[in-house]
């Protein structure tokens, strides 16, 4: 395999491909490099991602200060009513607390916030201190649980023991303690959980409203706006509707194997695959209700009616402009990369922090050649793909943003920090509105690299 | 209501240690932040500051596994230094702990003489360290420790005496370093910022990206440090080891230790040590920043006299906006930090005595206390950063936002506080929160104020 830029380290090679040169084969999922400046996070993080929105729970991060500090209220997951998500609660581990164990100071704050705050449940979440000196986290929530007489459920992040996926698994099996224990006896045989969407801007209520217009019951949000007392009942749910790489699959996969409740992988970003998601929803429910078919499709015409020539509109601006994605997980990127051809966009280079070889043989079938392949990659490498590709827009996270700017390019924040709702249909307009609102700026005119080519033409 | 029965933090008001740390080491040109220590706690930092300086920052981690947290972070943290001299070719590489490796108990200066030993024959960088552990102390001991730090690892010697004044201005925005820079020339001073992080945290549009961006302190000017005629360091809460300190003890330069020049009375005093140093009187364009400070103070004293402020943040930093307070009218009635240096309420003492009312003084507090003792207080105005906004918007009050972080304003990272101008530029800010929210509350719709 060949690298062409020389900003690639020889060690991380293998983690970068150009679609077209030779077959495919990413050595990804091996930990961060040492000295790299990755843009990965740790199991912590991953953790922490997955069981946050859930609404009215308190959310208690045994460690030092800075673990709860980096992480308080900087998702934009909405919650329709209880908002205890939002609070940052840390048992802020002391010197003397290392030395002696942190034990009796997770249990006095867990007194403490549970009386203060009466939450449903409790997430603890142990961080890399916590694994080193060796907390037993499973005791202490086992008599605070008993003591208070909720759930307190003790989540296995601590940050060095791999990466943000292991922390998606930490979080599901934390969240599975609580599945199983509600009652379902009133739920529809036309009903689905909604895994692995995080309400970003409200996005959970677009899904739910179009489900609801074709007649499906949500049981539970997993975990967006999210409710301790649906997640204890969401194995009564017919259907497993799953966003996302890998977030929430592993909870999806225990939940088929003890309650049998199968699952669907879907993704609501771009419209073939947010229709394709309620087909596919459809399709399942079909025998049940055989009007559901019918509906769907006439939520699809309409929604598409309104949307496309608003679609039509952007892309007499966006034609043939480039772009670059770098997110969080793969299966984000498929999206994105179909999204973009709607646009008349062009994907000249496509990473992710997290996914599989598979995510990537698959993304290398979807992309033209020449384009650039990569997985944890790191600031350096993705400037030096911003400029030999010439890009126009970048996707990525709020890392990536300054990155993007200081080179002069177009950004939309496609990441958990997102303000804008992009999921549906109407998170479709207002992707292609944010990529025009950046990519038709004047401001570029001014950016050193713009000028320069200027400054040659004349 | 007080901390004693109360054990766990919510919504904490400050920051880990070595996010301090890698700040610090970003203002030294040619230099990488390392952190060693798990992924996660350099990708979280990163995230923070960048969302504050809408600047590229990069922190290299030693990214340690399971594995080496069982059996020392030592090669990790090793090659993880290799990388970094690939990847960036740099001058300094400033590493800093995390918790984990603290309690692990890394032996940092000797991985890193190991490290030196053994890769001798390389074009080996300047490596500074400094322990941060986040268990102990907050972000403002991450600064200062790893400034020290390098006053005590990059001097080696003092060859000769020359004119240069070193300067250690704490933890201020890019914006009041220019301002600083600025105020030195035109008293004809040759002065050594440390850190100077006007460029690297606050910088130009780029054609070709810089893996480390331009500017920051050179190297060869910390190691002339030891040649200062003086050195000034802003600070009444600091540690009894600062760089300031260190340098007068073994080089025998004096160090005049000034308040945050915030307000008028802390900025005279730093502009007579400036007048003495440099044997000029004060420039004409200060003395006429001041008399226009003075004449403002004048013009708006009525609409502020007596508005009740929350002032929380950094120590230093609320000391100097208690003395700015003190000399405009507003009185503080809450003062906070997350820090326990115990040495808040003696520099407010120092400086507030134009106060009609003391304040509470509080160390080692988080928002919720604040809330809680804010909530019966009633404040007309709160500053500090953007951590307390929702507490703000709760109590339907402005929040005037200064400090670090600024996460949902646009230009924290040019917002000057510091000198006769900037405490100008502050005071016109307090005013108009303070008439905005009036104008807004009013059902008429005064157009004149
Ligand atoms: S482990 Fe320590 S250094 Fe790392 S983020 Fe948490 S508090 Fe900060
Ligand atoms: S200490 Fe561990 S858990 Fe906390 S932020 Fe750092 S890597 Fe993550």
């Amino acid at each position: 395999m060949k690298c062409e830029t020389a900003a690639v380290l020889e060690e991380r090679k293998g983690q970068v491909h150009r679609t077209g040169q030779g077959p495919i084969e990413m050595a990804c999922n091996r930990d961060s490099l040492a000295g790299a400046v990755s843009q990965r996070a740790c199991v912590f993080c991953g953790s922490r991602v997955v069981l946050y929105p859930i609404a009215d729970a308190l959310h208690l991060v045994h460690g030092p200060i800075g673990c709860a500090v980096y992480t308080w209220d900087i998702r934009g997951s909405l919650s329709s009513g209880p908002e205890l998500h939002r609070l940052s609660f840390s048992t802020d581990l002391q010197e003397k607390d290392v030395i002696f164990g942190g034990e009796k100071k997770l249990e006095a704050a867990l007194d403490e916030l549970i009386d203060r705050h009466d939450p449903k449940a409790v997430f603890v979440y142990s961080t890399c201190i916590v694994g080193i000196i060796g907390d037993d986290l499973e005791a202490v929530c086992r008599t605070m649980s008993e003591k208070k007489g909720i759930p307190v459920l003790p989540v296995q992040s601590e940050g060095f023991k791999g990466s943000k996926r292991e922390g998606y698994n930490a979080a599901c099996k934390a969240m599975f303690r609580l599945v199983g224990t509600g009652d379902t006896s009133d739920i529809s045989p036309v009903s689905v959980n909604i895994l692995g969407d995080f309400n970003l801007a409200g996005e959970i209520w677009i899904i739910r409203e179009y489900l609801e217009r074709m007649g499906v019951e949500v049981v539970a949000n997993i975990s967006g706006d999210g409710r301790v007392a649906d997640v204890r009942r969401c194995h009564g749910a017919a259907l497993n509707v799953v966003q996302c790489s890998g977030a929430t699959l592993d909870l999806a996969k225990m939940m088929e194997e003890k309650y049998g409740v199968p699952y669907i992988r879907v993704s609501y970003l771009g419209i073939e695959d947010m229709a394709d998601s309620l087909y596919y929803i459809a399709d399942h429910f079909k025998d049940i209700d055989p009007e559901i078919t019918t509906k769907t499709s006439n939520l699809v015409r309409d929604e598409l009616e309104v949307l496309m020539p608003e679609l039509a509109r952007f892309r007499k601006d966006l034609e043939g402009k480039k772009v670059a994605i770098y997110v969080g997980g793969a299966f984000k990127a498929f999206s994105l990369i179909k999204a973009f051809r709607h646009l008349g966009m062009q994907v000249v280079m496509v990473g992710s922090q997290t996914g599989t070889e598979e995510d990537y043989r698959e993304l290398e079938e979807i992309t033209d050649p020449g384009t650039i392949i990569v997985d944890d990659s790191n600031p350096l490498e993705l400037s030096a793909f911003i400029k030999e590709k010439d890009v126009d827009v970048f996707v990525g996270g709020v890392k990536e943003r300054p990155i993007a700017f200081k080179m002069g390019v177009g950004f939309c924040d496609h990441n958990h920090e997102r303000k804008e709702a992009l999921e549906g249909f109407v998170g479709m307009f207002n992707f292609a509105r944010e990529i025009h609102t950046s990519a038709i700026s004047p401001v570029w005119k001014f950016v050193p690299r713009r000028e320069q080519k200027e400054a040659e033409h004349e | 209501m007080s901390k004693t029965n109360y054990v766990s933090t919510t919504n904490a008001c400050k920051l880990c240690t070595p996010l301090g740390a890698s700040l610090a080491f970003r203002g030294v040109e040619k230099s990488v932040p390392f952190l060693h220590g798990s992924q996660g706690c350099a990708t979280y930092m990163r995230r923070y500051i960048i969302s504050h300086f809408r600047e590229p920052m990069d922190i290299a981690s030693s990214a340690l596994g399971e594995k080496h947290a069982v059996y020392g972070g030592g090669p990790n943290l090793k090659k993880g230094l290799l990388n970094v001299m690939k990847k960036y070719s740099p001058r300094v590489v400033g590493v800093a702990t995390t918790c984990l490796t603290e309690t692990i108990g890394d032996h940092v200066s000797g991985i890193l003489h190991e490290f030196k030993e053994e890769f001798g024959d390389l074009d080996l960088p300047e490596l500074v360290h400094v322990s941060t552990p986040s268990y102990n102390g907050t972000h403002m001991d991450g600064w200062t420790g790893a400034v020290q730090a390098m006053a005590d690892q990059l001097v080696f010697e003092k060859t000769e005496t020359t004119e240069s004044v070193n300067l250690f201005p704490g933890m201020v925005s890019p914006g009041d370093v220019r301002n600083l820079k600025d105020i030195f020339e035109h008293f004809g001073l040759d002065v050594t910022v440390l850190p100077d992080i006007s460029e690297t945290l606050d910088g130009p549009a780029l054609l070709d990206y810089e893996p480390i961006p331009s500017g920051g302190t050179p190297v060869e000017r910390i190691q002339a440090m030891s040649n200062a005629a003086c050195s000034i360091e802003f600070g009444r809460c600091l540690p009894g080891s600062t760089a300031g300190i260190t340098l007068e003890n073994k080089y025998g330069v004096p160090c005049h230790g000034l308040g945050m020049p915030v307000g008028i009375r802390e900025t005279d005093r730093f502009m007579d040590v400036l007048a003495k140093t440099s044997g000029r009187s004060v420039p004409r364009r200060y003395l006429m920043d001041r008399g226009r400070l003075v004449d403002a103070l004048v013009d708006g004293h009525k609409y502020i006299s007596g508005k009740r402020a929350v002032i929380y943040g950094e120590e230093d930093l609320v000391v100097g906006l208690v003395a700015f307070m003190s000399e405009i009218g507003v009185q503080p009635i809450l003062v906070a930090t997350g820090s326990k240096t115990g040495k808040l309420a003696g520099a407010i003492a120092k400086v507030g005595s134009d106060l009609r009312q003391q304040p509470l003084i509080r160390e080692g507090v988080d928002f919720h206390d604040i809330a809680e003792q804010a909530d019966e207080l009633a404040p007309d105005l709160v500053i500090g950063h953007s951590k307390g906004y929702r507490y703000c918007r709760d109590w339907g009050v402005p929040l005037v936002r200064v400090g670090f972080p600024i996460h949902d304003r646009f230009g924290g990272q040019r917002l000057r506080i510091l000198g006769y101008g900037g405490a100008q530029k502050l005071y016109d800010r307090i005013v108009n929160a303070v008439l905005e929210k009036k104008q807004a509350d009013s059902h008429i719709g005064y157009g004149y104020l």
